[in-house]
């Protein structure tokens, strides 16, 4: 029964989301408000009627239905409540399910909080959001119900990827969904506005939370998916830009690039035609992240749909939102009027420089993800295009980027002052310089790259902190008055800090763990002992555990600083017999500068075993850097603006029937 | 479907990678035939280098790059070698050539086109400036600064 009633919601909500999609959109046309406010009424019980769809399905998991075809195949009794639950989205229908409930629970939210929007504005955003929601209800029930039945239902499911149990992973969809979906909510505020003919600066307002929303989703989203191919998969990396990688990557760099033009948009009316086709082109990149992974166009561990229906269905979604988008925005654009002007050497001018380096490195990454599938449709030849050719053309593009964000923020609006910035910046330069000779004297191997990207990371660590001390006075006012403006500092301010400081952190992370990661491959014999890093790793043995739907083979080794002993480390290789599969368990200690990494390998049969130990320095910096990161754009959506006083439109007198710009 | 789930679950098989009786006695050119394997796509795997993977055909490829090394032979030589008989599709750095040379120049071509773009903007856009406003002179901005006093925020 539990399963029929999700499908009876789920139908029933993509009635709703049609009715959603259209009479606001007709009300607004005609400017009549009962037919607007239908908006608030469907947005309201779509949501409730997803909830219903998601609870159910979520029950016949917890309670192993196997007469459910979805669950008989993803799921099994033996596994864990937790990966019960995350099963549900841990495959192409029930993460689909998720999307949409993510998608519907944005639109109740404008819908029961939007009240400062204006009316007209409201309800365009909102049938927008029902048209999107409409189409995926419809992909979900025509082409991927996960409440289709079983007759006659198996005795046991064939369970879950065993490399999806795990509870980074769990939660990796969840957040990588908010943002992916959220970012639906600056497009459809960017086609309500390219219908109504008015950006402005109360438009960017309303926007921004909503971005800031989606972009510390998808930035947490990224790091979790990273952490977890750092300790799952097994050598230590954390990044490979995989295709599926590149396509959660490519919204998180058109998102970041649209949290900073907006802010131009907003404080001086101005970018305004740029700031809305980023915004269109964000969510745009969130769906085809979405196609690209559930048309079957790439494998890997993220692809579950294969089915050519649904990757024709999903394109055709694809082309008709992002097409519609770009249609109406070549055809309205040109009537937004540019706004304030202001000199190149500017902030505006700066937040501009920050877009043209997001943009390109947006355009190189989605390239460099297509190429390959690009020239095999033309029949072009086979081509492969790896982490080599990404990290040649990336990084050099991160590096002026990087470079300038210390002193961008630096800059005052309309015209700033060059050298004025730079001379408040010596401070930090000196410092960088200091780090490059320190780390070429250090490194026996004088890598000037290496050296030279731990500059930068210096260069914007101490050069956002000295900003942010001038900002509240320091060192040149009073104690008194240094508090009250550390205290009345806007939130916008500190999230801004916070996230451009953990920048410099995630490039030392990176920059230290990837040239002076020390490894060491060998067999190992019980007693056996591995200098690494000023540890030494004592190999005691390896024997069987169980686990409750898993055996596993498990290492253990104890690890000494000196003569303390400091921890005793348990790899394992589990091997999962529900799932025929096995994955691999690094064991890691962490002291938040450097992580000791043992995996285990196989045996020799002789008593040895297979293993691989690592010294990764300063890789905890990498995900504490996105912690701050994404806690700063936390911070920044608590900013007083966002909650209070709503913004009001200036109330205009001349004939509005013509789309005013000021 | 099944066959697909069974394939993906043989294709993402954790990678315990590079064994130890591949590592070669001599450091130097075991560090060269690591950053060779680094290049070297994994045929059978997904957007895998072949230092990464453990499937047994990346096993071979290499066993293959140190063997070569040994014979002496310089790292292009055996990148080229194994390009040769696999083709273009191992190499995860696309060569440079007339199919790529799209993807190769485009990070840059995009980065100057951007900028004339920009460039053009400010240029019209001056020209649209109603009144140029000379910046003030020290003395008048101390005097500004005076007026505005520590009561400034």
């Amino acid at each position: 029964m539990t399963p029929e009633i999700g499908h009876y919601a789920a139908a029933l909500a993509l009635v709703f989301s049609m009715a959603q999609g259209v009479i606001p959109l007709w009300g607004a046309h005609k400017n009549n408000p009962l037919l607007m406010n239908v908006a608030v009424v469907t947005a309201r019980f779509q949501f409730i009627l997803v909830l219903l769809a998601f609870i159910c399905l979520i029950l016949s998991f917890v309670a192993s239905d196997f007469s459910v075809a979805l669950v008989a195949q993803n799921s099994h009794t033996l596994k864990p409540l937790i990966y019960k639950i995350s099963g549900v989205w841990g495959n192409h229908e029930g993460s689909m399910l998720l999307w949409i409930l993510i998608l519907a629970f944005f639109g109740l939210l404008v819908g029961e909080f939007g009240n400062n929007l204006p009316p007209s504005l409201r309800a365009r955003v909102l049938s927008i959001q029902g048209l999107i929601g409409a189409g995926f209800i419809a992909f979900l029930l025509f082409t991927s119900n996960p409440f289709i039945r079983l007759d006659p239902p198996p005795l046991q499911g064939s369970g879950l990827n065993p490399l999806l149990q795990d509870p980074g992973l769990a939660f990796h969809p969840p957040f990588l969904y908010l943002g992916y979906v959220g970012f639906s909510m600056a497009f459809s505020f960017a086609i309500a506005a390219l219908i109504e003919g008015r950006v402005d600066p109360a438009w960017a307002r309303w926007v921004r939370p909503w971005t800031l929303v989606a972009w510390t989703s998808l930035t947490i989203g990224i790091a979790l998916g990273s952490w977890w191919a750092y300790y799952e998969l097994g050598w230590g990396g954390w990044w490979f830009w995989d295709p599926v990688e590149n396509a959660s990557f490519l919204p998180w760099l058109l998102g970041t690039a649209l949290l900073h033009s907006a802010l131009v948009l907003e404080k001086r009316d101005t970018l305004k035609s740029w700031t809305i086709l980023l915004s269109i082109l964000a969510f745009g990149a969130s769906l085809l992240g979405t196609f690209l992974v559930r048309s079957g166009v790439l494998t890997s561990v993220h692809t579950f749909a294969t089915d050519p229906e649904r990757g024709v269905f999903i394109l055709l979604l694809f082309l008709i939102v992002l097409g519609g988008g770009l249609l109406l925005y070549a055809i309205r654009a040109q009537s937004l009027k540019v706004g304030g002007l202001f000199a190149p050497i500017s902030r505006e001018g700066a937040l501009i420089l920050n877009n043209l380096f997001l943009a390109t490195s947006f355009a190189v990454v989605l390239l460099g993800t297509l190429y390959p599938l690009l020239l095999d449709a033309f029949g072009a030849g086979k081509v492969s295009v790896g982490a080599p050719f990404f990290n040649a053309t990336f990084v050099p593009l991160m590096v002026p980027l990087l470079i300038a964000c210390p002193i961008g923020a630096k800059m005052a609006w309309k015209r700033g002052d060059l050298s004025g910035a730079l001379s408040r910046l010596k401070a930090a330069f000196a410092a960088s310089l200091v780090v490059i000779i320190f780390s070429m004297l250090l490194d026996e191997n004088r890598s000037l790259l290496a050296a030279g990207s731990l500059g930068i990371a210096a260069w914007l660590m101490i050069g956002i902190t000295l900003d942010f001390l001038e900002k509240i006075g320091l060192p040149k006012r009073s104690a008194g008055e240094v508090f009250r403006r550390f205290v009345n500092l806007p939130r916008s301010v500190w999230g801004a800090a916070t996230a451009h400081f953990a920048l410099g952190v995630m490039v030392a992370g990176i920059t230290v763990s990837s040239v002076w990661q020390v490894e060491r491959i060998q067999i190992m014999r019980p007693g056996d002992k591995v200098e690494i890093g000023g540890y030494t790793v004592l190999f005691e043995g390896a024997g069987q555990v169980d686990g409750p739907n898993y055996t596993a083979l498990q290492g253990s080794f104890s690890v000494f600083r000196g003569t303390d002993k400091v921890t005793v480390l348990l790899p394992e290789k589990r091997s999962y017999p529900a799932e025929n599969s096995s994955t691999t368990e690094a064991a890691i200690h962490t002291n938040l500068y450097s992580d000791l990494y043992i995996v285990l390998g196989d045996t020799d049969q002789k008593g040895g075993w297979a293993t691989r130990i690592y010294f990764n320095p300063l890789v905890p910096w990498i995900w504490v850097g996105a912690i701050l990161m994404a806690a700063g754009g936390a911070v920044s959506l608590t900013d007083r603006r966002l909650r209070v006083g709503a913004p009001r439109r200036a109330v205009h007198t001349e004939n509005s029937a013509i789309p005013q710009e000021h | 479907m099944k066959t697909v789930i069974f394939l993906l679950f043989f294709l993402v098989t954790p990678a315990l990678a590079i064994q130890p009786d591949e590592i070669l006695e001599d450091k130097v050119l075991e560090e060269r035939a690591r950053v060779i394997s680094k290049e070297l796509r994994c045929l059978v795997c997904q957007n895998q280098s072949i230092d990464d993977s453990d499937a047994p055909l990346a096993k071979d490829l290499r066993v293959l790059v140190r063997e070569r090394l040994q014979a002496g032979e310089s790292d292009e030589k055996v990148i080229e070698f194994v390009a040769d008989r696999y083709g273009d599709f191992v190499l995860l750095r696309p060569p440079v050539k007339a199919s790529t040379l799209t993807l190769w120049i485009s990070p840059i071509v995009i980065l100057i086109v951007g900028v004339i773009f920009l460039l053009m903007r400010f240029r019209k856009q001056e020209k649209n400036m109603p009144v140029k406003v000379p910046p003030l002179s020290s003395e008048e901005t101390k005097k500004l600064e005076a007026a505005l006093g520590e009561d400034k925020r």
